[in-house]
């Protein structure tokens, strides 16, 4: 039985080459491994290996010859022991670069041999089934878009106490890691220490250095161990001191927690919170102010999340750590201290992608997250002195974005502002006002503005920093531009 | 199992001389490691061939020249134990014992493939094998590999944890890091170093200053050594210390496997670095399944039988092939599944 040999594709990009030179000749004998021939190829000049064995019938091009297509055949070989195997020659008539397999057959021997894979894909076709209708309904819409349905007022949890931000975010780690064996938190300076910013005060001596880990100052290594630790269905809390050091960890942040879900077809989840101060504190200087933000909501696989009050913190803490994806939970170092009513119902979490209305109004909406809404706070009670009625929306998530919520506001008050702390470019208010003028445009009476940090690094000094961060006068300055009054 | 019942074989650094006195023991160990390797070998060769057909796309690295590392070290492990490694992968899945079809569709890009044809060459896995990845960013296997590590110690349940890389990943901080807190915790994880001599096209000499790779761990006090890996049975007899090791709640333990890969680093690589000489010695004086094969037939082996074990192989990787292009591609929806997973 013979074997035609094909001119072989040897890089990801060649559809042609050169075949410089023959290094067998007919009636040689050749087995695996054998180098046949030099091919020049669109990158490189190539030593092409014998993959079936036998005697050389015919050379079919000879040396020398330029544009020969991949899959052409080349010579021809002696069967030898290849009647086993099919010789690539075989295939050969199918076998042109992007031609589909004839009519797909599920080979039905050797079931026992391979029933494990088989088996394998049909556990992954229910998801599969699942899943689809989601994902058809998404590609109609806006990429990040959101199934959700239109914004319900928020649930009324009763009573309510004054509570810090601190505390809410050690209270939900605390509720969760009571109720889940497999919760625990790691970090630099997070046990012992009782926390760099005293989130975990008190963990270590209810949980033990078991489930509260202090870890050295390796924020690639430990966060690449605890997606490692999640892969296997535990789930990790990750303490990041600040998130200016995640950078070092940002590649097990992306690469490994949010893409092997996708890359293992379903198999592999990784349940897991990243959490630590993100943003401007003050006076820290340009490498340790930056808000990451738009970095991780720009990301397929993370959910990113950023709570300015008390009862954003605790209720979507505890909805972060039962979630089965990926999070980056991004708190507010000047937020920790703070003091807000926050509900005190044992069952009391707040779900994901779901944006809160602040404060209700007429005439402008303003979208911001994380300590910025305080500062929309403020600037929506100096609008009202103006006779102004400002609507301010607390994105509580980021991604995915609860988009409704704005456009209800948006065709209500028909002006948008959006507020960060984040440089402008390609930031969160960038995608806000894209997906108003995509879904709302005909509802704008003015171009959307944008309130967000200077262009620049932090700077230390007290007076520059001051300039670079956004101010109350800016936003109130933003909402009359848009409402021009 | 795992305790070195097969330590009587003084095999540690030969190259090719035979301890003839184990040999008859051995024959059951041999006569699976022959079938594995020449599975791995037989595998690798046709997903070079499909690549030829343009049936295989982007990046596809072989791992044909190496198999005597993966198939020894797993014969050290029990169920439950976990292996991740870097996208030179292919030879770890079928050790694992994940099925040639599916490992072969996914390098077609097809529904039938362990992901469904999202992940490719790089990136395949199987919680219920054990098998962990996987991954193409070198060196971050390392620190997820502690991280399987750290979950079992995290759950007691005596398993452990290999952690495969080259000598180019030995260079990576992130591999320091994790033997830091591989060593701080003492947690189950054998690193094992599959040095074959080149990191892409730089070699270990022009990339790393460590002349002994297997002491990389010293600082922590990792217990290491260098293992002949083109001998299947020295690869097993100290992948069993290094698992008892781990088992027995000690820490981390390293294994640098002195190994030699025959193919070019990925498909399009010319392979210049290196000489075809120093490629054709390695082949025809250190190869491991050769060495097994006489081993085999010096212990009374016959050719037959050898010949019965090639067809099986031949025929597996046979059907392999035809599964991977005959099963479909995946459906356009799967393009937004297992994304994130689904809540309420």
């Amino acid at each position: 039985m013979g074997a035609t040999i094909l001119m072989p594709a040897l890089s990801p990009t060649m559809t042609e080459g050169k075949l410089s030179r023959w290094l067998k000749k007919e009636g040689d004998e050749v087995k695996s491994g054998d180098v046949l021939a030099e091919i020049e190829t669109d990158k490189a000049t190539m030593e092409v290996e014998a993959v079936d064995e036998g005697k050389i019938t015919k050379l079919l091009v000879p040396e020398g010859t330029e544009g020969v297509q991949v899959n052409a055949a080349i010579a021809e070989l002696d069967g030898g022991d290849g009647s086993a195997a099919p010789a690539s020659g075989n295939a050969a008539p199918a076998a042109e670069q992007g031609s589909k397999p004839a009519a797909p057959q599920q080979p039905e021997s050797n079931a026992t041999q391979h029933g494990g894979a088989t088996g394998q894909v049909a556990k992954g076709a229910e998801d599969h089934a699942q899943v689809a209708a989601k994902g058809a309904e998404e590609r109609e819409g806006v990429s990040a878009r959101p199934a959700a349905p239109a914004a319900e007022p928020e649930k009324d949890w009763g009573e309510t106490k004054p509570t810090t931000v601190r505390e809410a975010l050690r209270d939900a780690m605390s509720i969760e890691m009571r109720a889940d064996k497999d919760v625990f938190l790691m970090g630099e300076e997070v046990a012992q220490y009782q926390g760099a910013y005293k989130i975990s005060q008190g963990m270590l001596d209810e949980f033990g250095p078991k489930r509260v880990l202090d870890m050295p100052i390796t924020e690639h290594g430990f966060t690449g161990m605890a997606v490692g630790a999640a892969l296997t269905g535990l789930k990790p809390i990750v303490e990041f001191m600040t998130f200016n050091f995640a950078m070092q960890a940002i590649d097990h942040i992306i690469n490994s927690a949010a893409k092997t879900l996708y890359m293992s077809g379903g198999q592999l989840g990784c349940p897991i919170v990243f959490r630590g101060a993100n943003g401007a504190a003050a006076r820290v200087a340009a490498q340790h102010s930056q808000d990451y933000t738009s970095w991780y909501a720009h990301v397929p696989g993370l959910k990113v999340i950023a709570p300015w009050s008390s009862a954003d913190a605790k209720g979507l803490m505890r909805a972060a750590i039962r979630d089965p994806n990926p999070i980056i939970f991004l708190e507010n170092e000047i937020l920790y201290g703070q003091t807000f009513d926050c509900p005190v119902a044992e069952d009391f979490i707040l779900p994901i992608g779901k944006a809160k209305v602040e404060r209700p109004g007429t005439d402008v909406t303003i979208v911001s997250y994380s300590i910025m809404v305080g500062l929309a706070m403020q600037a929506a009670a100096e609008l009202e002195k103006a006779g102004i009625s400002a609507e301010v929306i607390n994105l509580r998530t980021i991604r995915p974005l609860d988009i409704d919520t704005v456009l209800d506001s948006v065709r209500k008050t028909n002006r948008l502002v959006t507020v960060e702390e984040g440089w402008a470019f390609a930031n969160i208010g960038a995608e806000v006002a894209m997906q108003v003028i995509e879904e709302a445009f005909d509802y704008l009476d003015a171009p959307p503005a944008r309130v967000a940090g200077l262009d620049v690094p932090m700077p230390y000094a007290a007076n520059l920093e001051k300039l670079a961060l956004p101010t109350v006068a800016q936003v109130v300055g933003a909402a009359r531009k848009v409402t021009y009054k | 199992m795992a305790n070195g019942t097969e330590s009587a074989v003084k095999r540690r650094g030969g190259n090719g001389t035979q301890a003839a006195p184990a040999a008859g023991h051995n024959q059951g160990i041999l006569a699976r490691a022959y079938r594995e390797m020449l599975l791995i070998r037989r595998f690798e060769e046709k997903a070079g061939q499909l690549y030829g057909m343009g049936l295989i796309g982007g990046f596809c690295h072989l791992y044909i020249g190496q198999e005597a590392v993966v198939v020894g070290m797993q014969m050290t492990l029990q169920d439950g134990d976990q292996v991740i490694t870097s996208y030179r992968d292919h030879g770890h899945m079928l050790a694992t014992g994940m099925e040639a079809r599916g490992v072969m569709a996914e390098l077609t890009g097809r529904i039938g493939g362990y992901s469904k044809g999202k992940g490719g060459s790089m990136h395949m896995f199987s919680r219920e094998k054990g098998f962990y990845g996987g991954h193409g960013i070198v060196g971050a296997q390392v620190s997820l590999g502690i991280g399987l590590a750290f979950a079992n110690w995290y759950r007691e349940n005596g398993q452990v944890s290999l952690a495969y890389f080259g000598e180019g990943a030995s260079n990576q901080g992130q591999v320091y890091e994790s033997f830091n807190l591989a060593a701080l915790l003492k947690l189950p994880c054998v690193f094992v170093i599959e040095n074959n001599r080149y990191g892409m096209g730089t070699s270990v000499e022009r990339a790393s200053a460590s002349r002994n790779l297997s002491q990389n761990g010293a600082p922590w006090g990792i217990p290491g050594e260098q293992v002949d890996g083109m001998d299947v049975l020295a690869v097993k007899e100290a992948g069993e210390r290094a698992v008892a090791h781990c088992r027995e709640g000690k820490g981390p333990y390293l294994l640098e496997m002195l190994t030699y890969r025959y193919r070019g680093h990925s498909m399009s690589d010319p392979a210049k670095y290196r000489t075809r000489d120093e490629v054709q010695k390695m082949r025809e004086q250190s190869d491991c399944i050769e060495q097994v094969r006489k081993l085999l037939l010096e212990g009374g082996r016959a050719e037959a039988d050898l010949k019965a074990v090639d067809d099986e192989v031949k025929a597996i990787v046979a059907d392999a092939a035809e599964f991977a292009q005959s099963s479909p591609e995946p459906d356009e929806s799967e393009l937004w599944t297992d994304i994130l997973v689904e809540t309420r």
